[in-house]
């Protein structure tokens, strides 16, 4: 039964497609004989949760490989969309083309970052943890290194990073719940914790492995289908990534003839927080080229060190198949990340070009102040115009935004039906849900597996491990949902920051495990702990108002705390005995695709 | 040299060309992003701008698979592929 569903996937996920494409065009009809947006949007979001939901039940398990590798027979290809899926964020899906349409070139240096680190995914880590063998990440530094210290100190490190990510994604299905579904923020983030723990908590990896596909699927149908229509309906070119050249020097001529005015600060103190205007070119390189490396870089590393990523590739079946499904991820994350720059330009484009109908710029404020989609988005507070010049016309630092409404707004602002919005809802809530998953599920199996089982209690047996690994998904949901509510950071900051404490505790010790066989566990403690502190402390120092050195910012402290790392890791461990002859030995095994994984049959 | 050995040092091999094609172009080029934006490049596109939104994320995508499968052949040169099954 169970192989035949691998061997059936194909045709099961093409029915699937086949069966949401459907739904959109019935929901299309429906708009058209008078169903309201409100209901609209309460179809989309619930539909798209309850499949999810259902999927999540029928591949409930009581074995430990299934749940914590999916009984690791998971396809090259739907790996890679669930990779896909598990990676592209609420922050990717929603914010990411806003950060491009109000930051341009500087912002950019995320979409290069957060593809780039796949290459070092690929050829320095997966397919070694891969033949390694291990259901979580601190199962390999705890195996490799020995010793619980280490283990001990790769799941704090792996908490840190995924918890900070995972309010973030919390918060991001709450705002959505909130809108497409009308109820109080407060309320919505708890909804929105349900439906995410309604795909885990049965299946494991293997509920969530079968829902971020399903997942990826919604999120990019959700993504393309906007940016193709749109860019048909303006006559942009029916295939935007090829032909928007015209369209990017025309914002760059507009921004020339309405200049960066500069606001005052009396004059942007009425502008709703969380609003920006356009005060940065287009395509103009407008950061330096440190500004821009030290970010990309610092996003580079922190992918290849977070474990909700890794263990994604722990499922393949074999070590080949590891590789090549790093490609696969890749690809179908490049399918939406090289539209978010297109998304922006249509988006920036329609807004500010007086030629075009849809412009505002140049109208007058009162006639701008008339349009159903600006008092709509006023009214949620993503868009704001103010005569500060008092000349009766709105001018270009006169226009504010939110980031999101980019993507958010844009289908309506351009004329597009209703339905278009209400798939964009489902679209950012399975970008939100899919990349929860993977993170409550990272932490929870560490601290299942790892803390539980290997330091507390060897002897547990199966049954009672999987009860205290699901407890702990809940336990672990509810803290990250509790403190989503508190609204203390945006989006994508947080999102940033879990890369870099990433990448400032595990890259090194990860690494160097494969690659440096003199490593040892003294080492590897001292890179985990040194790395993870000094970056925390260079994080908190810089947002006290400490000055920071070598143009590194608060989004890139990764970079001093892995440097912290290396050097303490090669220092310790080179004055430290090296590895006795067994580790040494299951290194150069580890380095081998063929033959048995190291940790064997569990 | 064992087997092993060998098999390890063009592995490494492997790796440093990876890493270095990687390094190009996620950070080699952009030193020079203000003087290559000057220059029309695909499709129209300004070039920086172009390597940003499609060029090195296409290109990050090619090498990993290209990596893979030269790896592939590495593996199966010295007998140490896995049998059967991707």
């Amino acid at each position: 039964m169970k192989g035949n569903f691998i061997d059936n996937l194909p045709k099961v996920y093409g029915i699937y497609t086949g069966g949401f494409l459907a739904f959109i065009i019935i929901m299309a009809i429906c708009e058209q004989m008078g169903m309201t947006a409100k209901t609209i949007g309460i179809c989309f979001v619930a539909f798209t949760v309850a499949i999810y939901a259902i999927i999540g039940w029928l591949s409930r398990t009581a074995q430990a490989d299934a749940y914590y590798v999916a009984g690791r027979q998971v396809p090259t290809v739907f790996n890679g969309m669930a990779t896909a899926a598990d990676w592209m964020s609420g922050a990717s899906f929603v914010a990411m083309a806003g950060g491009i349409y109000f930051k341009g070139y500087g912002y950019m240096a995320l979409l290069v970052g957060w593809t780039g680190g796949y290459v070092l995914v690929a050829s320095l880590l997966a397919p070694y943890l891969r033949k390694f063998g291990c259901y979580t990440v601190p199962d390999f530094i705890g195996t490799r290194y020995g010793g619980n210290l280490a283990r001990l100190l790769a799941v704090i490190v792996l908490t840190v990073a995924s918890f900070t990510y995972v309010t973030a994604q919390i918060n991001a299905t709450g705002t959505i719940a909130s809108v497409a579904l009308d109820i109080p923020f407060q309320y919505a983030v708890y909804v929105g914790l349900v439906s995410i723990l309604l795909c885990s908590m049965l299946g494991g990896m293997r509920g969530v492995t079968w829902t971020q596909v399903a997942q990826y699927i919604v999120l990019i149908i959700a993504y393309l289908l906007p940016v193709f229509w749109i860019s048909n309906k303006m006559g942009a070119g029916f295939f935007p990534h090829f032909m928007l050249a015209d369209e990017v020097a025309r914002i760059g001529e507009l921004e020339q003839q309405f200049g960066f005015v500069a606001n005052s600060k009396e004059n942007l103190a009425v502008v709703p927080k969380g609003l920006a205007g356009i005060t940065k070119a287009h395509s103009a390189v407008n950061a330096t080229p440190w500004a821009f490396i030290s970010l990309a870089l610092a996003m580079m590393m922190g992918t290849a060190s977070l474990p909700h990523v890794m263990m994604r590739y722990f499922t393949t079946p074999s070590v080949k198949a590891a590789r090549k499904s790093v490609g696969w991820s890749l690809f179908f994350i490049f399918l939406l990340y090289s539209s978010a720059p297109m998304l922006a330009t249509l988006s920036k484009l329609s807004l500010i070009d007086p030629s075009l109908p849809t412009g505002i710029i140049g109208k007058s404020i009162a006639e701008v102040q008339a349009i159903d989609w600006y008092q709509n988005w006023n009214q949620a507070n993503l868009m704001f115009v103010s005569d500060f010049n008092g000349n009766g016309t709105l001018e270009l630092n006169e226009f504010f935004m939110g980031g999101k409404a980019v993507v958010l707004a844009t289908p309506e602002i351009a004329g597009l039906p209703y339905v278009i919005s209400g798939l964009v809802a489902a679209g950012g809530m399975a970008a939100a849900m899919s990349t929860a998953d993977g993170l409550i599920l990272a932490i929870a199996n560490a601290l299942s597996h790892d803390l539980y089982y290997k330091i507390i209690d060897p002897k547990a047996e199966t049954a009672k491990r999987l009860v205290v690994a699901r407890v702990l998904l809940v336990v672990i949901g509810f803290a990250g949902a509790t403190i989503a509510a508190m609204e203390i950071q945006g989006i994508l900051g947080s999102v940033i920051w879990a890369f870099d404490f990433a990448m400032s505790g595990l890259f090194f010790p990860l690494v160097l495990g494969v690659w440096w066989k003199r490593a040892n566990r003294e080492g590897a403690i001292a890179g985990m702990a040194l790395g993870l502190i000094s970056g925390a402390w260079y994080l908190v120092w810089v947002r006290t108002g400490g000055s920071g050195f070598l143009g590194i910012t608060q989004l890139t402290f990764g970079i001093f705390g892995s440097a912290v790392s290396l050097v303490s890791m090669v220092v310790v461990s080179l004055i430290t005995s090296a590895p006795n002859a067994a580790t040494q030995k299951m290194v150069d095994e580890v380095r081998v695709p063929s033959g048995r994984t190291i940790l064997g049959k569990q | 040299m064992s087997k092993q050995a060998q098999h390890w040092e063009k592995t490494r091999n492997l790796l440093f060309v990876t890493l270095a094609i990687w390094f190009v172009f996620s950070i080699g080029i952009f030193l020079f992003g203000a003087e290559m934006n000057e220059v029309t490049g695909p499709f129209g596109y300004p070039w920086t701008y172009w390597f940003t939104c499609q060029g090195s994320l296409g290109i990050f995508v090619i090498l990993i698979f290209w990596f893979a499968n030269r790896q592939e052949k590495i593996d199966e040169e010295f007998g140490f592929s896995e049998r059967g099954d991707d």
